[in-house]
């Protein structure tokens, strides 16, 4: 099994059952994760992204012989950001990147980001998009962050055609028609730590694409069972349920 | 054996209520849950008026009639119409099937017309669930906070109540309820944090905590996941899905004839 949406370090306002590398690698593997795409909480608050991406790297490479696959974060915000962009590619050999726009504070109009999704495509690395970190309803009243928006990439996605870009978080959060547009603009692909509702992926599945939808838990901050507990919620044929669990996060690593 | 305390009807495709509860419980199955608690019919309704609340309780009533051995249901009722609550009460609990009663968003539950509502609840030994939520944008006018119902329960320190959603942020709702003994919490309807049953576990005990789904506006595997991701000993786990639940239908279950 592929888990697609997996953070490091801790969350700034909790401590976590599994914040350190060890007890994530431990409850992943016991579950049978063999890779887990890796992002870093320290990546929302921290402005020496750099640091950040070394230590996720780093971390990375000392838990859980390779089962953890670092995704950097770039803030086309910061100075030099490409930079960052670069390091992630070339230093630490990541496959992709993980941004967090409302929390960096910027929209896909503004002219880097479209700078730092061309540049992206260029280098091939998938660009991991976090919709939602936690429900705005019970985010600490100084760190109020409302959810991305991403339906201007349907406008921009299809300047990129081969930017890969995945959502994370997003299924709670987008209506099914801005879902498909989306899906519609590109390679766009989604996980589902955040899908809601009963039957929640034969319901998605009667209008994204198999081959968009990946798995996904959002642990440490949300329960990993959450997320494994749905592929048993809906009634799969073995083909769609081996394609989310595994084999679209494997086509999409290795285009 | 996995009871779920919070379904609705709402969120479900189906022409009628018997086809929504038939999905329902169909997906159920495949998560091993085997009772199911509804109330609300549909569309939803914030502020009902009389006609409106016995409309939906009859949808839930009409949901039921063929899932007695699987399904239970707790009659909504707005506080603002004091009089037709109560007359709402005995139609539906002491008169008919249901077994609970379900307070949502009309009136905050500090508010004194609670009070004959309670007391008539406690005397049919009916179950008490009043929604609450702690939300950082700020609640809706007539939307109680654990705070509230805090309050409503040193009111009625006898009469068991539960505190619905744990108010959503639960590090403080799990803190607002946790003097008073007679309240339980409900762990449905919000993202599945990790860390909310821990905490609830430590801080009320196992016993005070009911798994709920919210369901089908929420994802049962979701909700189920808080609990059986949570480090805490097997019997708390039990205690939780199915055992708490099933200790305060008890004696109303009782009284009316019913095996659960």
């Amino acid at each position: 099994m592929i888990d697609t949406n997996v953070y490091l370090s801790r969350w700034p306002t909790r401590r976590l059952p599994g914040d350190a590398a060890p007890a994530l690698v431990e409850k992943l593997r016991t579950n049978g994760v063999t890779r887990a795409w890796a992002g870093s909480f320290d990546a929302l608050l921290h402005r020496d992204i750099g640091g950040v991406n070394s230590r996720l790297a780093a971390e990375c490479q000392q838990h859980g012989d390779g089962l953890l696959i670092p995704f950097g974060t770039v803030n086309p915000l910061l100075s030099d950001w490409k930079e960052d962009l670069r390091r992630c590619h070339e230093v630490h050999k990541m496959p992709g990147i993980r941004l967090h726009p409302n929390y960096h504070g910027y929209k896909f109009s503004e002219p880097a980001v479209v700078n730092l999704l061309e540049d992206a495509a260029k280098r091939n690395l998938i660009v991991q998009i976090a919709v939602r970190m936690e429900d705005p309803r019970t985010q600490h009243r100084l760190l109020t962050v409302e959810d991305v928006d991403p339906t201007p990439l349907v406008e921009l996605l299809p300047k990129f055609p081969k930017l890969r870009v995945q959502l994370l978080n997003g299924l709670n959060v987008l209506r099914p028609d801005a879902l498909d547009k989306l899906i519609a603009a590109g390679q766009v692909f989604v996980e589902i730590a955040a899908l809601e509702g009963i039957g929640g992926i034969a319901n998605l599945l009667q209008h994204v694409p198999l081959d968009r939808v990946l798995f996904g838990s959002h642990f440490p901050f949300f329960a990993w069972e959450s997320a494994a507990l749905k592929l048993q919620e809906s009634e799969l044929a073995e083909v769609q349920r081996t394609a989310i669990e595994r084999g679209n996060a494997q086509s999409l690593v290795r285009p | 054996m996995i009871c779920d305390l919070h379904c609705h009807l709402s969120g479900v495709d189906g022409r009628t209520p018997g086809e929504r509860i038939a999905q329902v419980i169909e997906i159920g199955d495949r998560l091993g849950i085997e009772r199911f608690v509804f109330y609300m019919g549909y569309p939803w309704s914030q502020d009902p008026a009389p006609d409106e609340f016995r409309r939906q309780n009859d949808q839930v009533i009409e949901a039921l009639s063929h899932w007695h051995h699987r399904a239970f249901g707790f009659a909504y009722l707005n506080p603002k119409h004091e009089e037709e609550s109560l007359k709402e009460l005995d139609r539906t609990v002491k008169d008919g099937p249901l077994v609970g009663v379900k307070l949502w968003v009309a009136v905050r539950c500090s508010d004194k017309r609670l009070d004959s509502i309670i007391r008539r609840a406690a005397e049919l030994k009916a179950v008490i669930y009043q929604h609450t939520w702690l939300k950082s944008g700020g609640n809706f006018p007539g939307e109680s906070s654990p705070l509230d119902l805090a309050e409503l329960a040193s009111r009625h320190p006898e009469t068991p109540l539960i505190c619905g959603h744990t108010g959503g942020n639960w590090e403080v709702g799990i803190r607002a309820v946790r003097p008073h003994k007679n309240v339980f919490i409900d762990t449905a309807g919000s993202d599945p944090t990790a860390g909310f049953v821990e905490m609830a576990a430590g801080e009320l005990g196992p016993e005070r905590i009911i798994y709920g789904s919210d369901c089908g506006g929420r994802s049962f595997a979701s909700q189920i996941g808080k609990i059986t991701s949570a480090d805490i000993p097997e019997a708390a786990r039990k205690q939780i899905l199915a055992g708490n639940l099933r200790k305060l239908l008890f004696p109303i279950l009782k009284a009316k004839g019913v095996r659960l």
